[in-house]
């Protein structure tokens, strides 16, 4: 179907006026857009999320380190940490943090993964994702629903702004990402159209404003940890909207927020390293050798 | 205008670390494999400014090196692309520069072989990318449409000639820019096209009394 998704006001209108899914909408519009069918448009989802699952695996035991040596092995410390002394936050918190390193690492490593929305937020839906989808036993349509909805949320948000450090700093890679898996959380758990919408708005509220400065220009410090904090972000705001707790300002306007915080943020706190964590002591000194000529780098 | 879909934010299946910087780079590749379409000699990859500066860490060298032998962005043998075989049977290297008249994220293919040809481009973010040079000519290719480019000599009624070539296979032509160095010489026409045409009707172009070189370029895939 031809719909317009360009904000969540239209989303959750189109939805109600056809009493269908987010998940529907989106996978109806793609293939309309692009002329292919609703099963194309799934089997195309289960192959990113095919991606993610076989990162995780992969991840999950590797500590190969980046080209830089920076990252590479805390997603193994993690995992050992939790065989000698559970989670307070149980099970399903080790598998959210867990998978969300070892995705990352395997970014860094130069593995393959999803890029989604980014790559440097790689790790984050398919955290969420992956872990509800063990815990709850959900089928591969429940899981691919899933993942299409946590899309239609970036999809809207892109048609206002790009999704990359350079444009608005991080808020627009790892922000959108816990806002797309806070959506989806939401969607697993059987919540409504207004409860997933409203999950996006509370997880991207709350990261206004998250710059972009990575150490050395690499994705690594601070994205890599970044990726496990904000994974379990989408798990807070999911929780407050299957509660009805409600945003008080609406999606678009969180969005429109973003926008405008994106404009004000000064250029070296848009993936340039020229400001914050990239300029402190340590992250020069990291800079200074990594510079250094290495026969090794290549 | 692109089209927005679904899979620009859960896609794509990549390599890692960056999708400008690694994804980016194969694709600037991939293109420039492309538009060369021949079997070179050498290759001299001047990486500029943030490709320069951050891209060994983030693997663009790889990247770029990959897609141009022909590897897509989801390709496990970017990671070790020096040791294949594919890379052992070219000659290849890296220069970097700085040069702040330059997208930030810049690289120029210096092609030696059979025909020698340099072929500039930028990756704009998120894994998109443009090529925006071949030899002194200005184009625009994105990747997203398929691509019709061709050389000629500036004279009334190419356009024409070759939009009518294009007619015979009923394709839509989604835009048309041209370029010229200079009156009555070598001017530039690139095409996007709905769907790819057809390598007869390349061919048909390429016969068109003074078309100099005409590429028929495949969108990219993934």
């Amino acid at each position: 179907m031809e719909y317009s998704l360009n904000t969540f006001a239209r989303l959750l209108q189109t939805c109600e006026k056809y009493n269908k899914k987010i998940y529907e909408i989106m996978q109806e519009k793609e293939a309309f857009d692009f002329d292919i069918t609703v099963s194309e448009v799934r089997s195309k989802t289960q192959k990113t999320l095919n991606a993610m699952k076989s990162a995780i695996k992969n991840g999950l035991c590797s500590t190969q380190k980046s080209i830089s040596g920076l990252c590479g092995d805390d997603c193994v410390r993690l995992t050992e940490k939790y065989k000698k002394q559970k989670a307070i936050f149980g099970n399903i918190f080790e598998k959210i943090t867990s998978y969300a390193l070892a995705t990352v690492e395997e970014n860094l490593r130069m593995n393959i993964i999803a890029a989604c929305p980014t790559a440097g937020s790689c790790g984050i839906v398919p955290a969420v994702l992956i872990s509800l989808s063990e815990e709850y036993n959900l089928s591969m349509d429940e899981q691919i629903n899933a993942l299409i909805t946590a899309g239609a949320i970036g999809y809207v948000i892109s048609s206002k702004m790009p999704m990359a450090g350079a444009v608005a700093g991080c808020q627009a890679e790892c922000g959108v990402a816990s806002a797309m898996s806070a959506a989806l959380a939401v969607q697993i758990a059987g919540g409504n159209t207004s409860q997933i919408i409203n999950a996006a708005a509370l997880a991207l509220k709350n990261i206004l404003g998250l710059t972009c400065d990575p150490v050395s220009g690499l994705v690594e410090i601070p994205c890599v940890k970044r990726n496990a904090f904000l994974a379990v972000h989408a798990i807070t705001a999911s929780e407050l909207a299957l509660a009805d707790i409600e945003s008080k300002i609406p999606a678009d306007e969180v969005v429109d927020a973003m926008v405008q915080t994106g404009q004000l943020m000064p250029p070296v706190l848009k993936e340039t390293s020229l400001g914050g964590l990239a300029v402190t002591k340590s992250a020069v000194k990291i800079s200074e050798k990594l510079r250094r000529p290495n026969k090794n780098s290549r | 205008m692109k089209q927005r879909s679904l899979f620009d934010i859960i896609s794509p299946i990549m390599t890692g670390p960056s999708s400008s910087h690694t994804a980016g780079a194969v694709r600037l590749g991939l293109m420039a494999r492309n538009i060369y379409s021949d079997t070179p000699d050498k290759i001299i990859f001047k990486l500029y400014n943030s490709f320069a500066k951050t891209g060994l860490g983030h693997g663009t060298d790889k990247g770029l090196l990959a897609g141009f032998l022909g590897f897509g962005v989801d390709s496990p043998k970017i990671k070790n692309i020096f040791k294949t075989k594919e890379a052992k049977c070219i000659n290849y290297s890296y220069v970097f520069e700085e040069n702040i008249d330059r997208h930030p994220n810049a690289v120029d293919f210096f092609i030696e072989g059979n025909i020698n040809m340099c072929i500039s481009g930028n990756s704009v973010g998120a894994g998109n990318i443009e090529i925006t040079k071949i030899d002194d000519f200005d184009v625009k290719i994105s990747g997203e449409f398929n691509t019709l480019i061709m050389f000629y000599k500036d004279k009334p009624g190419m356009i024409s000639k070759v939009s009518s070539i294009i007619q015979e296979e009923n394709i839509n032509i989604a835009s048309l820019d041209c370029d010229r160095n200079s009156k009555g010489e070598t001017a530039s026409m690139c095409i996007c096209l709905d769907s790819a045409v057809t390598d007869k009707t390349a061919a048909k172009i390429q016969a068109v009394k003074d078309v100099y070189f005409v590429r028929n370029i495949k969108k990219l895939e993934g």
